[in-house]
Formats: C-alpha cells, sequence, structure tokens
C-alpha cells in the first residue's frame, strides 16, 4: 500500500535531554539529503547503509539549526516497516520544534495522534493478537488531542477561526448557489470581492501562525500559582515578574474561575502564572476561605510560590498551607527581608523540605535566584508540564499552512482568470483544514448555507 | 380470492421516471419483467416542471444515456426549447436542460416501453410484497392477482397514501388527480421497512391565452442545440423552439400571501411531511428571505399540444381563492385564468438508509427501490437510481456481480452513495457542489466515463462501445500531438498572439502551452498549427478541456485515487461494530445502522471521525486475517 510520509517528535519535549524527531515513509530519504549535512559536507544518507547513525547538522538552507545524530532504517526492518529516519537532537523545545518544522517543509505531514503505531500494525509490525491494545492507543490519543485542539486555544484566537472558517464557508455558498440557479443568483464581478475577502483571510491566518509559532495562541507552559495570605506581596512578584525586560504574552481572564492568568518567558520556559486573586478580594472571611481556595488551586498546579511575610510570625493558615503543599513542587519566599524579620529560612527549614528564598520585592532583591531555582527545577526535570500542548500547537500551525497555501490557489486561479467554480474547490480546502483545529467534519454545512442564505429553487 | 396469474423476473411498482428505466434495463437485460402502473396514461408523466435537466441534473440524464438509459433519448425527441446553462463558467458546470412537451415525452416514452421486449405493462395497484424468509417471492394486486417474481422495483414515487393539499381544501389523491396507493406502505412496514412522510409541491398551471407576455421577458432558446443522448448528432434534432418567459412577483404579491399565512396548511400544522429547501413554496421564499423585494417567475409552456403554462417559482399551498388573487397581482398574469390548483403533496418513503449501493433493501433479498419511494426528489434523480436499481436487479438474476457506481466515477454515484450514507431529512436533490471531483465528472464526458460500465452491463451494444473508445484514442493521439508540438517565436505565431491580445513569446513553446493560456484555445490557433488534421467535435472540445485544466484536472485524479483507496477497503456486512474497542459509541450506533460496505464509505457517516476509520482499519485486518485463518481450516 503506497501512503504518505509522516513526521513528528518521537520524545517528550520539556526535559530538555535528547529529542528525537521520526519520520516515516518513503519520501523520508529524500527529504533527509535536502536537510542533513555531514561535518565534510559530502555524505548523502540515501545512500547511507541501513541502521546506522550519522553525525552531521540539520540545516535551513545556510544556517546550521543543530548538531545532530541522524539514524537511519531501511523497510522493512522498522517499527512501521516503511523507511524510518530519527533525528536525534539536543533537545530544547524551540530547537527540536525547529527542526520539526523544516522536516515538515519537505512535503512531508504531521503524524496523526498513533498515526505510527497504527502503520506498523497495518504494515503486519505488531503481531495480530494487538489489535485491540493498537485501537486503545489510536482512539485515546486522538481523543486527548481533539480536547486539547480547542482547549488550549484561547478564546479569541477561537473566535477569530470560527468566524474566518464561517466567512470563507459564506462565500463557498455563494458561488455554489450561483451554479447551481444561475437564473436567480449572479456571482457577476465576485471575483473582485472574494479577492479582498481572501487577503483578509491571509493576513489574519498569518497573525494566528505568528501566533503559534511564538506560542501566543496557547496556553502553554507550566502552571504556576502564587499562594499566599493577604499583603505579603503577590502582586508585587506578579507585577516583577511581568515587568521585567521580558516579554509579557498577554493575559487574559481566567476561564475557570476568578483567577488572572499571566504568561512569562524565562529563557525557554514559559510559566503560565496564576494570581490567586479570589483570596484577596474577600478580606472578611479571608482565612476560610483563602486557605479553600488555595487547596483547590493548589492540587491543579505544576508550581507553586508560596510568599511569606518575614515580618510576621507564622500562624496556623501557614502550618495548614505548608502541609497541603508538602509533596507539591513549590518554592518559599521568605519576602519583606528589608524589615525586621520575625520568621528565618532555618525556621523553615524544620518545616518544610522546599527551596527557601529571602527576598525583597520592594528592593527587586531575590529574584535572580527565584529565576534560577525555577530554571533548575525544571531542567533537573523537578517540574514539567503537559507536552500535547506543542504537539497540538504543531497540529495547528500545520492546520494554518495548508489554509493559506489554499487560500493563494484561489488567488491563482483569480489572477488567471479561471471561471468561478474552481474557486470552490481550493475554498473547500481551507474550510477542511480550519476545521481540522476545531475538530469539525464538513459534513453537510455548504448545503445548509446555500440553503440558509439564498433563495434556491424552482 | 388470491390467485397466481403469471410468473416473471422482474416486478416493477410504478411507471414514472424511475419505473421506467429500471423496466427498460431488465427486459433489455434479457430478464422477464412485469411493469404495474396506477393509469396507463400515466406513464413517464412529468406532474410538477415542464422540463429535463438543469445544473447537475442535465448531467446525471447524460450519465444515463452513457449507461444505456432511456430518459436522454426521449426529451432529444420531445423537446420544445433547449439551453446550455452556464456557459460563462467552467465547463464542470456546464448544464444542459430542455423544456418538454409533456404529453409527447409521455407518450413516446409508453411506446418505447410497449415495444420492449421481454416487457408486459400492467394497469394495476400492488397491494402487497410476498416475501419467504427475507426473500422476494411475488407481488399482488388489488383484485388479488399474485405474480410471482424474483425481484421486485419500487418505484412508487409520490402516491403511497398521497394526500394533495391547498388551504383547507384536502384531497386524498396522488398528482393530477391520479388515484394514490394506499396499501403497500402497510406490506412495507410489515416487511419491518423504516417509512418516512416526505413532501413537495408545484404551482398552478395558467391559459396561455390570459397571459399578457408583453409585461414578460421573453427567454429564448440556443440557436446551437446539444443533444443530452451521445447517439445524436446536433443536426439531427434541429427544430423550431418555443419561449419561456420572465416576470416577477410584487410587493402586492407578497402583501397578500402574508396576510393569508393562517390559511396555509404549511402553517397551520396541516401538512406533517418534510419538504425540500430547494423547492420552496412562494410562501416560505417570502417568509424566510423578507428583505427580497420581488421574486422570478418564469413562465413555461406544457407543451405544444396545450395551452397551460407552468408557473415556475411560485409553488403553494395556499386556499384557491388566496391562489387566484396571488397569482393576478404578478405582471401580465393580471386575468390569469387558472386551469390547475397550485398544491402540495405529501407521501410515504423510505429511509434510504437501509439500502445497498445497488438500492437493493439489505434486510430483504431481491426488494429494490428507486426514485422519489427512496426519498430523492426529481426526474432525473428518479430516472438514474431507476437504471441502477434494474441493471442490479437483472445482475442478481443472472448471479453476475453487481454494478456499483462510485462517488468518483458519475453523479449517479454521488446520488446513491449520499442517499444511503447521509442522513436524510428531506427529499434529496442532486447539486453540483456534491460531487466533490466534479471538474472530472463533466456532463461533455459522460461517455468518456460511462459507456464501459454500460457495455458491461449489456445496455450498450458493441458498435457504440467501439465509437466511444475511438473517440477516447483520438482525443489522446491529439493531447500528445499538441505536448510534442513546438511553436518558435515566428512572425506568424507572434502576429497571431497580437492579434488575440496574448503576450507574444520570448522563447519556443509547444502547441498545449499556447492553449492553457486563459485568452486562447484549440481553435483559434489553427493557422500556426501546420499539422492539425480534421477532428469531430466532441474531440476538440476535450482536447481543450483537458489541457487547459490539467493542472486542477491532476489534481483531482490524485485526490481520487486516494479516494479510490479506501473504497476499495470493504467491509464484511457481518462486522459487529459493538465488538470493537476504541470505536466510539456514537460511531458503534452509526456504523451498525448504515452498514457501510467500505472503509471509505464510512468515513462519509456523520459522527464517524478519521479516528474511528483508523480503529476500523486495524480491527479489520486482525479480523480478515482470523477469517482467513479459518476458511483454510
Amino acid at each position: 500500500m503506497k501512503t504518505d510520509t509522516i513526521a513528528a517528535i518521537a520524545t517528550g519535549l520539556s526535559s530538555g535531554g535528547i529529542s528525537i524527531i521520526r519520520i516515516s515513509g518513503e519520501e523520508g530519504f529524500s527529504a533527509i539529503d535536502r536537510i542533513y549535512q555531514s561535518k565534510n559536507k559530502k555524505k548523502k544518507l540515501s545512500k547511507a547503509k541501513s541502521h546506522t547513525t550519522h553525525y552531521g547538522f540539520i540545516m535551513d538552507g545556510e544556517n546550521i539549526i543543530d548538531e545532530v545524530m541522524v539514524t537511519v532504517m531501511r523497510a522493512p526492518s522498522t517499527y512501521t516497516r516503511e523507511d524510518v529516519i530519527e533525528i536525534n537532537c539536543h533537545g530544547g523545545i524551540i530547537v527540536t520544534r525547529k527542526i520539526l518544522e523544516i522536516v515538515l517543509g519537505q512535503g512531508i505531514r504531521l503524524a496523526e495522534p498513533g498515526e505510527f503505531t497504527k502503520r506498523a500494525f497495518l504494515n503486519g509490525r505488531i503481531d495480530l493478537s494487538q489489535a485491540e491494545a493498537v485501537c486503545d492507543i489510536i482512539s485515546a490519543k486522538n481523543e486527548i488531542a481533539l480536547k486539547n485542539s480547542i482547549k488550549q486555544l484561547k478564546g479569541r484566537e477561537l473566535e477569530i477561526i470560527k468566524t474566518i472558517r464561517n466567512n470563507i464557508l459564506k462565500d463557498i455558498a455563494f458561488i455554489e448557489a450561483a451554479l447551481d440557479d444561475p437564473e436567480h443568483i449572479s456571482i457577476e464581478g465576485f471575483s473582485r470581492d472574494l479577492y479582498d475577502h481572501l487577503d483578509k483571510y491571509s493576513h489574519s491566518i498569518k497573525k494566528l501562525v505568528n501566533g503559534s509559532k511564538s506560542g501566543k495562541l496557547i496556553k502553554e507552559g507550566i502552571k504556576t500559582v502564587i499562594l499566599g495570605k493577604p499583603n505579603v506581596g503577590k502582586s508585587s512578584l506578579l507585577n516583577i515578574l511581568v515587568h521585567e525586560d521580558r516579554a509579557i504574552v498577554t493575559d487574559i481572564a481566567g476561564t475557570t474561575r476568578d483567577t488572572l492568568e499571566e504568561t512569562i518567558r524565562l529563557n525557554d520556559i514559559t510559566l503560565n502564572i496564576i494570581d490567586t486573586a479570589g483570596i484577596r478580594s474577600t478580606e472578611d472571611e479571608v482565612e476560610k476561605i483563602g486557605v479553600d481556595k488555595a487547596m483547590r488551586i493548589a492540587k491543579e498546579a505544576d508550581l507553586i510560590i508560596y510568599v511569606m511575610d518575614s515580618s510576621t510570625s507564622l500562624d496556623e493558615n501557614d502550618e495548614i498551607i505548608l502541609s497541603l503543599i508538602r509533596d507539591k513542587k513549590a518554592i518559599l519566599l521568605l519576602n519583606k527581608g528589608d524589615l525586621l524579620p520575625r520568621i528565618t529560612a532555618n525556621d523553615l527549614k524544620e518545616k518544610s523540605s522546599h527551596p527557601i528564598i529571602s527576598t525583597s520585592f520592594v528592593e527587586h532583591k531575590g529574584i535572580e535566584d527565584l529565576e534560577q531555582t525555577i530554571k533548575e527545577m525544571f531542567f533537573k526535570g523537578d517540574i514539567s508540564f503537559n507536552e500535547d500542548i506543542y504537539i497540538t500547537n504543531d497540529r495547528h500551525i500545520e492546520a494554518f499552512t495548508n489554509t493559506l497555501e489554499a487560500l493563494n490557489m484561489v488567488k491563482e486561479s483569480i489572477n488567471n482568470n479561471m471561471p468561478e467554480d474552481f474557486y470552490s474547490i481550493d475554498l473547500m480546502t481551507a474550510y477542511e483544514e480550519l476545521g481540522k483545529i476545531l475538530g469539525e467534519n464538513v459534513g453537510e454545512d455548504l448545503i445548509n448555507m446555500i440553503f440558509a442564505e439564498f433563495c434556491m429553487g424552482k | 380470492m388470491p390467485y397466481v396469474y403469471e410468473e416473471y423476473d422482474v416486478a416493477v411498482i410504478g411507471a414514472g421516471h424511475a419505473g421506467c428505466e429500471a423496466a427498460l434495463a431488465t427486459a433489455r437485460l434479457s430478464s422477464k419483467t412485469i411493469i404495474f402502473t396506477v393509469a396507463m396514461d400515466s406513464i413517464a408523466l412529468m406532474p410538477c416542471n415542464p422540463n429535463i435537466g438543469g445544473t447537475s441534473k442535465g448531467h446525471l440524464v447524460r450519465e444515463i444515456d452513457a449507461l444505456g438509459g432511456e430518459m436522454g433519448k426521449n426529451i432529444d425527441k420531445t423537446y420544445i426549447q433547449s439551453r446550455m446553462l452556464n456557459l460563462s463558467k467552467g465547463p464542470a458546470v456546464h448544464s444542459l436542460r430542455a423544456q418538454a412537451d409533456k404529453q409527447e415525452y409521455s407518450s413516446s416514452m409508453r411506446k418505447i416501453l410497449e415495444n420492449t421486449e421481454n416487457l408486459t405493462l400492467k394497469q394495476a395497484e400492488i397491494v402487497e410484497i410476498l416475501t419467504k424468509d427475507n426473500r422476494i417471492t411475488g407481488v399482488k394486486t388489488y383484485s388479488g392477482a399474485i405474480y410471482p417474481c424474483k425481484a421486485v422495483i419500487v418505484c412508487t414515487g409520490t402516491y403511497l397514501n398521497a394526500r394533495c393539499i391547498y388551504g383547507e381544501t384536502v384531497h386524498m389523491t396522488g398528482p393530477n388527480g391520479l388515484s394514490s396507493a394506499l396499501y403497500l406502505t402497510e406490506s412495507l412496514k410489515n416487511l419491518g421497512i423504516e417509512m418516512f412522510r416526505f413532501k413537495t409541491g408545484t404551482p398552478a398551471r395558467i391559459d396561455k391565452r390570459s397571459i399578457d407576455f408583453s409585461k414578460m421577458e421573453e427567454q429564448k432558446g440556443d440557436e446551437k442545440v446539444v443533444p443530452f443522448s451521445f447517439s445524436n448528432k446536433p443536426e439531427d434534432i434541429v427544430k423550431e423552439q418555443a419561449s419561456c418567459w420572465l416576470t416577477y412577483t410584487t410587493p402586492e404579491t407578497h402583501d397578500i400571501i402574508r396576510a393569508n399565512l393562517d390559511r396555509s396548511p404549511l402553517y397551520s400544522g396541516n401538512i406533517k411531511g418534510t419538504g425540500a429547501r430547494y423547492c420552496p413554496s412562494i410562501e416560505d421564499k417570502v417568509v424566510k428571505f423578507q428583505e427580497k423585494e420581488r421574486h422570478q417567475v418564469f413562465i413555461e409552456p406544457e407543451g405544444d399540444y396545450t395551452n397551460e403554462m407552468y408557473i415556475s417559482g411560485m409553488s403553494s399551498s395556499l386556499p384557491e381563492d388566496v391562489q387566484v388573487q396571488m397569482y393576478r397581482s404578478v405582471p401580465g398574469l393580471e386575468k390569469a385564468n387558472i386551469v390547475r390548483n397550485a398544491y402540495a403533496i405529501e407521501y410515504d418513503c423510505i429511509n434510504p438508509s437501509q439500502l445497498k449501493p445497488t438500492l437493493e433493501f439489505r434486510n430483504i433479498d431481491g426488494l429494490f427501490c428507486a426514485g422519489q419511494f427512496n426519498g430523492s426528489s426529481g426526474y432525473e434523480e428518479a430516472a438514474a437510481q431507476g437504471l441502477i436499481a434494474g441493471i442490479n436487479a437483472a445482475m442478481k438474476i443472472k448471479n453476475k456481480e453487481p454494478i456499483i457506481i462510485d462517488r468518483s466515477q458519475a453523479y449517479i454515484g454521488v446520488l446513491i452513495d449520499d442517499l444511503i450514507t447521509k442522513e436524510t431529512n428531506e427529499p434529496y436533490r442532486m447539486m453540483t457542489s456534491r460531487a466533490e471531483y466534479r471538474l472530472l465528472l463533466r456532463q461533455d464526458n459522460a461517455d468518456l466515463r460511462l459507456t464501459k460500465i454500460g457495455y458491461q452491463a449489456g445496455l450498450v451494444d458493441e458498435e457504440h462501445y467501439q465509437m466511444v473508445l475511438n473517440k477516447e484514442n483520438a482525443i489522446e493521439e491529439e493531447k500528445k500531438r499538441l505536448e510534442n508540438t513546438t511553436i518558435g517565436a515566428n512572425k506568424d505565431v507572434q502576429g497571431l498572439l497580437e492579434r488575440l491580445n496574448s503576450t507574444p513569446l520570448t522563447t519556443a513553446t509547444t502547441l498545449a502551452e499556447l492553449i492553457r493560456r486563459p485568452e486562447l484555445n484549440y481553435e483559434m490557433l489553427e493557422s500556426i498549427d501546420q499539422h492539425r488534421r480534421s477532428l469531430p467535435k466532441d474531440v476538440i472540445e476535450q482536447v481543450n478541456i483537458n489541457i487547459k485544466y490539467e493542472g486542477y484536472i491532476v489534481r483531482q485524479q490524485r485526490q481520487v485515487e486516494q479516494h479510490k483507496r479506501m473504497e476499495n477497503k470493504k467491509i464484511p456486512d457481518t462486522l459487529d461494530y459493538n465488538k470493537i474497542s476504541g470505536l466510539r459509541i456514537e460511531a458503534k450506533q452509526k456504523l451498525d445502522k448504515y452498514k457501510p460496505i467500505s472503509i471509505g464509505q464510512a468515513s462519509r457517516i456523520s459522527g464517524v471521525t478519521p479516528a474511528d476509520i483508523s480503529v476500523l482499519m486495524v480491527y479489520l485486518m486482525q479480523h480478515n486475517a482470523k477469517e482467513a485463518a479459518k476458511s483454510k481450516q
């Protein structure tokens, strides 16, 4: 069976170790020849022996992207029984994804969830008795992917995608209505309007692509919660982190509860900081509600930053929270170091095994220590996050890219003075591609739109 | 008392457009066939619009013709006006439409039926379908006559439990006051068949003498008429053509309709059936598109034999007195004499998801069906299904492989696949937008696409088949020649290009490349094409289209290859979807209901996701291996 060639990141992304990009299918060798360069610049991996590993570089044009080891395996003795190439790179989210992007630029498609396993099975690599397990893997992975696809898009972007998609459908419906009922509906001169529409759609989608590439579109990152009693300096910490020279990505109103989320970047690491605003807003019953709320949020957090006022003594609530976060990844901040201390790091060490940092937000002290600690925890693998986010993000980028390509084809058809019926072919492709992001099929959408918008028929 | 009358191979119930094609196909394929009709004078009756073809429907007629059906030939004989629609658009959506002389159409078809070998016509109402162990054994008429047979093709159109309604008035009849069929539904339900109730409607017919045509725009036929049938040449069917007329509704029309909506059975709830969005009544249009100040109204002759004119665009089920006011508010119809009222008609049909792509019921061996009975609308849709049901009934009787036409081969394939795979909520009408590979499924190449299938089925004779093969060769040869003929930038060439407003050449090119330029075509390049042979017009047309749109065509051909891979992965009909772990519940239910024959068909069922399809493929592989191991033992 002849199938297309697929690729995906085959390893985890967040730990910062080695990452592997796997390519399966017959186009793999010609693709790797175009993007791989050996040290002497002469080696062609398509000529290399099967099951060998080669040192070299992945190139983007003239630029070296990363130093890599590439393993080549020829069909049929491979996982999928197809030609398989694995690029081992140094990891790091940005580099790994960049390499994947370059691979996908070679006419290779992003693998569907579970597709390597599916191919392995269909090509007889996995024992037939394992069919049920393979089915379960495919369905579970797809379910997660679909859920993530929408969940990880921000509300505004989701709306933009839906609007563009719906407008594309309206354009198709107009063309198709006129083709179907030329005596009632005329599309004279519509190609000019359509051209303008296409420009607008392309412009918006390009923005979405750029946003996707810089991670702006997804709620990515380590879910970080700042906890603390009133007036310990939680907001100041957030403001310091956000207002320093790092890119503030954006802020969005919390979708799940009355919290505010900020996204900040520490080098390669993205923190998704949740400020527990709710604790402050209920000053009256702050003790009780605060603890309840802290408990709930802390449960879902990847990292907790617990801020304390070193100028006041520990009370019962501190004790409760400290015990609550005992088994979580957390950093304790002893703030207000500029004031007379009532608690010291040593006092805390008896009660908690988490890293403790003395800070003074007023004097901007200890912030670098905090950042350093977070980085260390991340690279040691102590804290991690849901890496499916990146996989989802790559899927989005692929769908956007395909959409753009289809829209350009329509423009080309218009430029070449093709009749209107040719436009809807590629417009439909664009509609389908955007639908993949939303997990929506085409179904009877077009027919329904035609009848909803146009007065058709005899 | 029931008694056995005579035995047949096939009994066709109903002699409308589906029934006629079905019966002709089985009889021509040497099955002894009997066709029943409630009225001999209603054979191939056109109870609604007086035309054949139109967008996408014209495609169906040409496909029917290429497969060896009758509709195209019959309309070529009996048309009174012909037009090719959408000529300013691409070749894929050019669509032929002809106004018919209704009476001629009907009697000409009747003549064909009456003179077909192996075919018996009978005026009788079938009240029961007889089966044994879910296998067809015969049919029984109202008078108790039993006709034992091996296959039955149900083509009852809009006659089952039909009710015609306008305003408060209800007639318990089929279309045109013909008697409805009151008993068959019960028999079908007893066989476990799931029924739907649909509705459609028709406008009034008005006496030509009472119409003031000076207030309307005249619509003439094309000067160069293209025949529907590939066996006819344009010059064979030249005749003087009748005109149609265009006028518009007025604000007054809309006021009258709005003021009387409460008397419309559609709004009062007197009509329960589901109507087609494609054939909205004028009251529907006025309510749904309030911002439209006027709607087009086409006045079309019902034939040369009559003064009746069909008022296209104004079907209605308003009361008779409102209809008079309403029609008379249209410019040119102020003194209109209504010969026949507009009415809505309700009828029983089936849920077509119970059918195989051969149009045989999955659960009843030998029971086929076609046309409006299957939940479609339109003469052409009916005829197309009739032909396929007929061919497959005959194949079954001969113990031959069924003939299934794929979506990538014909609009007929799209029609049938949609009917049996998609949820049907209204009478189904063909539309070009439903055909995803429409660049390949043009009306101009229906013969090249389908003659071979008609030949294999036995409906197309050797001579005609050879003609099509020769045409195919001539097209290929000429394409090759044009791709290989180099044209230099000489004075003649540059001069010609300049005259045709086309950019002059900078280097040598091929004739094919020049044809690809939007402003040029095959004919225009004659003076610089020294080795051009004289070729038939239809060959030139194909060469031109194939070269001009090659990029798009090749792209769709690639998609078709992918599509076919999925269609070729067959699913055994015994598969128990509930056993498949990993399928979502919705997918299990839908697959179990539709029982798709292939992975491709499964993927088109709404509610079945690509992940479900992956799971299904994995499961099938294991399933098939197990079955193969079993059969070895």
